[in-house]
């Protein structure tokens, strides 16, 4: 029973949620920060309705930091887990599940991230978190666990290349980002994977996983001075260490560029893009606001109007902005049956091209404000979304009163602004375009 | 069909309350407890009520009574086909009006299509429910259903099917086990539907679907939220009370035919990595309905089924918890730790559904392990619950688990919701979602066992396995899914096979 199908609607989800409303006032919870003895940043968020608790540590630990050995961060944060304290995997495993808590590890582009989720009852709660301070304090990277997660992962970059999806976007981050370290992918390749070294792996943790290079946000049915004390045992021991200096910037795209792979689907899967923006950048809200009627708002926006309601030719069709430490890409993303492909990706361009001279029409303007300003509460309204968006801000150093103004800001945004901002960020005579599929002959 | 995330999902109430329902002219509420509160309109249509006052936000579903299960040979996908056409627009609202309007108000909407079932949700600020009430009594009666808005969105259909399955090496083997597994269930075919099929449905069969299963009297409205339900129930009959019933066809019982020995098919197409899936037909818990159809000596059919009890449903849910409840569950730490042949294993199993349901065994091989050697691993833990009973530390981890899944549920409004939409649309009183976490403690060694013994035998097993062909350049017109010749099945019935035999190094 689970729902078989999620049908309409798609990927951008992350980018058009953040929302807020123009009538009512919403009351956003007031972040409390702190920062530990050995340098470590907190939040917190007290939450007092359900009896549980919610830690993640993040730490600038992601793909980015590879340095040439895709695969490290993910493969390093993976095996936290997989022996620490003289415990092996199935120890450790043990201890968090017979207390009924979940962990989280997971490494993408800037963030490593190690967590859990555990009941606030003090005979569960003590112990995970024990658990959890384990793996992240005294990790062992036993030989065997390492050997065992290095070939895992190398199963799972074969699987990479049956599925045209990540085919496609693989070879867009490649195209998009050149030598930058977002560029490749960060599950690792084939060849860097056989690079591999159990010496890396025990290098990368000790020059990341330190206090220095930390943010750890909390949110539960627990005090101030718990959290304090929670953190104080997760943290330290943690060396301080030093924080990371900062990435090299992303470069712009000199010229267009259009890749195109041959692969046996039934549909092309399209991507269209180039550098766009990131966390903190002045030009942030602007072009946030600007991409939620173009591509960005699901069945409202203009892409999804064209492409899918008008013409029929996808069924996900979408645009986003995705920030990052450095800039992230700006994408256009769909999928159309092979026949269709140049139809699909003209009307695709059209649409870039008209947007980026004319921008949003004023009613489209308003209506897309008012969908982010009302729909706000929704993107706080359970612990889940709040540790996530507070693991967010802390990581990325934004204001403390990022929740509070987040509506001013959204509202601050006029046609000026966005017009502007397109011109000035966006080039549609200077984009990547990667098509994987079966490539017609003679067209 | 992973039914167990979702039957797991519940939030505890301490209080169990009498379950009869009765129509009334006034909005009358039947019982209340700390969870659902419930009333019916006078047209038949069902109201359920979670007050949850953490944000001021709600979440209104709308579920009907319908979906792929319903359907039969030649307009498969006609229940998903008419999920897309319920947002083309009514004479009051012209298509795309409503997901503009919610939008607006700073809302998020979308449907969804099961075996058992419709739904269409929005999730807004909690002063804006009147409206989400208003616009889906609208498409509840009044939607238009025009030829030219069908002929472009059967094409948008179309390619979700092949984005979803047609282009997915594991999503198609998947789809041609569930038709190799069930041999008359409904639930043999795809929900999105073959595409044959959709080439070839037409407007008039999504009119007649719609006209045949959208009415109050098959519909419930749960709303979850910051709301009061008194309110809610008010909005309800301001909005719904006055549509028209309508006769709802009563479905014939389509109890699977019984099975005589291991079925086995083989998907190949171009795919990098294989793929093993291994399926036994298990039980799910008994509905009312069936259980009156029994009494009446109807069920002659379900010659799968033996006598069920009913903590069987329960002991099975377990079972998938001891294989695969965690890193720590077995799967994990003796097939991808332990031996090292596994790259991902797991173990499925959902005890609620209309119909007989899979117990399914998955599992990705590691680059040198032969299928057959994955298979006989997977039969070897399977073996081992039979002849040894699990200890009680795992069963213990399995249960704390669920005991602790059912506090972090609470976090979500929407999961709380659905749980109660999903129960009360298979057929099933919602209450069962009360009972669930101690119906679960009250699971023994030996029961776990016994459940094991009784149905994971070779004459209730299917195993499909992904064979990959090599990915060669696209142009020679070799399209999965679509090409029939690359698609192999071979689904041969074997009486004897057993467990030990099919051993291959």
């Amino acid at each position: 029973m689970v729902i078989n199908k999620i049908i309409r609607k798609m990927s951008s989800a992350s980018l058009f949620c953040l929302l807020s409303f123009s009538t009512a006032v919403v009351a956003t919870p007031q972040i409390q920060t702190w920062q530990t003895e050995n340098g470590a940043k907190v939040l917190f968020v007290p939450a007092p309705e359900i009896p549980m608790l919610d830690v993640r540590i993040v730490f600038d630990a992601g793909g980015a930091r590879d340095a040439g050995l895709s695969g490290l961060a993910v493969l390093t944060n993976g095996l936290l887990s997989e022996g620490a304290a003289g415990k092996t995997s199935q120890e450790i495993a043990e201890d968090f599940e017979s207390v009924g808590a979940e962990i989280e590890f997971d490494a993408s582009r800037d963030m490593a991230v190690v967590g859990v989720r555990s009941l606030t009852e003090s005979r569960y709660l003590t112990s995970a978190i024990e658990s959890l301070k384990q793996v992240l304090t005294l990790p062992d990277f036993p030989v065997e666990a390492y050997q065992r997660e290095l070939n895992r992962m190398k199963l799972s970059v074969k699987a990479r290349l049956q599925s045209p999806a990540a085919i496609a976007g693989d070879a867009f981050n490649k195209a998009v980002f050149g030598d930058h370290p977002y560029a490749f992918p960060v599950a690792g390749t084939k060849e860097s994977l056989q690079d591999m070294t159990l010496d890396a792996v025990r290098g990368f943790y000790e020059k990341y996983y330190v206090a220095n290079n930390a943010t750890i946000a909390v949110v539960g049915n627990i005090e101030r001075w718990q959290a304090e004390e929670i953190v104080k045992a997760l943290i330290s021991e943690l060396p301080a260490g030093e924080k990371v200096p900062p990435l090299p910037e992303v470069k712009q795209l000199s010229e267009a560029q259009t890749i195109s792979i041959d692969f046996p689907s039934s549909q092309s899967h399209i991507f269209v893009g180039q550098p766009g923006t990131k966390r903190g950048d002045e030009d942030y809200y602007s072009l946030y606001v600007a991409n939620h009627p173009f591509g960005g708002s699901g069945f409202s926006s203009r892409l999804v109007e064209v492409i899918r309601e008008e013409h029929g030719l996808a069924y996900s069709v979408y645009s986003y902005f995705s920030p990052l430490r450095e800039l992230g890409a700006f994408a256009m993303g769909m999928q159309t049956k092979t026949e269709q492909t140049q139809q699909a990706l003209s009307l695709l361009n059209e649409e870039l091209i008209k947007y980026v001279a004319q921008g949003p029409e004023k009613d489209e303007l308003a209506a897309s404000v008012s969908n982010i300003t009302g729909s706000f509460p929704l993107t706080i309204d359970s612990n889940g979304k709040l540790l996530e968006y507070i693991a967010m801000i802390g990581f990325y150093d934004l204001p403390m009163d990022h929740l509070d103004r987040f509506i001013e800001n959204v509202r601050a945004v006029d046609v000026t602004d966005i017009n502007e901002a397109l011109k000035r960020r966006l080039h549609p005579d200077k984009m990547v375009t990667v098509i994987v599929g079966k490539q017609i002959k003679n067209n | 069909m992973n039914i167990k995330a979702i039957a797991g999902l519940v939030v505890v109430s301490t209080l169990i309350l009498g379950s009869v329902l009765y129509h009334s002219e006034d909005p009358t509420v039947e019982h209340s407890d700390e969870s659902v509160q419930s009333f019916v309109l006078s047209n038949g249509m069902k109201i359920l009520v979670v007050e949850n006052h953490r944000a001021p936000v709600v979440v209104s579903q709308v579920w009907y009574k319908v979906g792929a299960s319903y359907e039969h040979d030649g307009i498969t996908g006609v229940s998903h086909v008419l999920e897309h056409m319920m947002f083309k627009g009514t004479e009051k609202h012209p298509a795309g009006e409503f997901s503009e309007i919610i939008a607006a108000n700073g809302g998020e909407e979308n449907a969804f299509t099961g075996q058992d079932y419709t739904a269409y949700f929005q999730k807004i600020a909690n002063d804006r429910l009147e409206l989400c009430l208003e616009l889906e009594a609208d498409r509840m009666h009044n939607l238009k259903l025009e030829e030219k808005e069908f002929l472009k969105e059967i094409e948008v259909v179309k390619e979700e099917r092949r984005l979803r399955t047609d282009d997915k090496p594991t999503a198609l083997t998947y789809e041609r086990f569930n038709a190799a597994a069930y041999t008359n269930s409904p639930y043999r075919r795809p929900i999105i539907g073959w595409m044959e099929d959709l080439d070839t449905l037409t407007i008039d069969d999504a009119r007649q679907w719609y006209k045949t299963w959208y009415a109050p009297n098959n519909a419930t409205l749960v709303v979850a939220g910051d709301v009061l339900a008194e309110d809610v129930f008010r909005l309800a009959k301001q909005y719904f009370g006055q549509l028209p019933t309508s006769t709802i066809p009563r479905l014939k019982s389509r109890h699977e035919a019984k099975q005589y020995g291991t079925q086995r098919i083989t998907v190949e197409v171009p795919a990098k990595i294989p793929y093993l899936i291994m399926g036994y037909k298990a039980p799910v818990m008994k509905r009312t309905e069936d259980a009156n159809q029994n009494k009446a000596g109807k069920n002659e059919a379900g010659q799968n089924e033996t006598r069920q009890e009913e903590w069987e449903v329960y002991a099975l849910e377990v079972l998938a918890g001891v294989l695969d409840g965690g890193n720590s569950a077995r799967l994990s730490n003796n097939l991808v730790r332990g031996q090292q042949i596994a790259n991902s294993a797991g173990a499925s199993y959902g005890m609620t559904a209309r119909h007989e349901t899979l117990f399914v065994l998955s599992a990705v091989p590691n680059d040198d392990v032969a299928i057959e050697v994955m298979e006989f691993a997977l039969r070897e833990e399977v073996n081992t619950i039979k002849t040894q009973l699990p200890d009680d530390k795992e069963l213990e981890r399995v249960k704390a688990q669920v005991v602790a899944a059912q506090v972090y549920k609470q976090d979500s409004t929407f999961y709380q919701a659905m749980e109660i939409g999903m129960l009360d649309t298979i057929g099933l009183p919602w209450q069962i979602k009360d009972e669930y976490v101690d119906k679960i403690l009250a699971v023994t060694a030996e029961q776990v066992q016994q459940v094991a013994n009784k149905y994971l035998t070779d004459e209730r097993l299917t195993v499909a396995v992904l064979e990959p062909l090599p990915i060669e350049n696209g142009s020679d017109e070799n399209e999965p899914g679509k090409n029939h010749s690359a698609v192999s099945v071979s689904k041969s019935v074997s009486k004897s096979a057993s467990t030990g035999a099919r051993r291959g190094h």
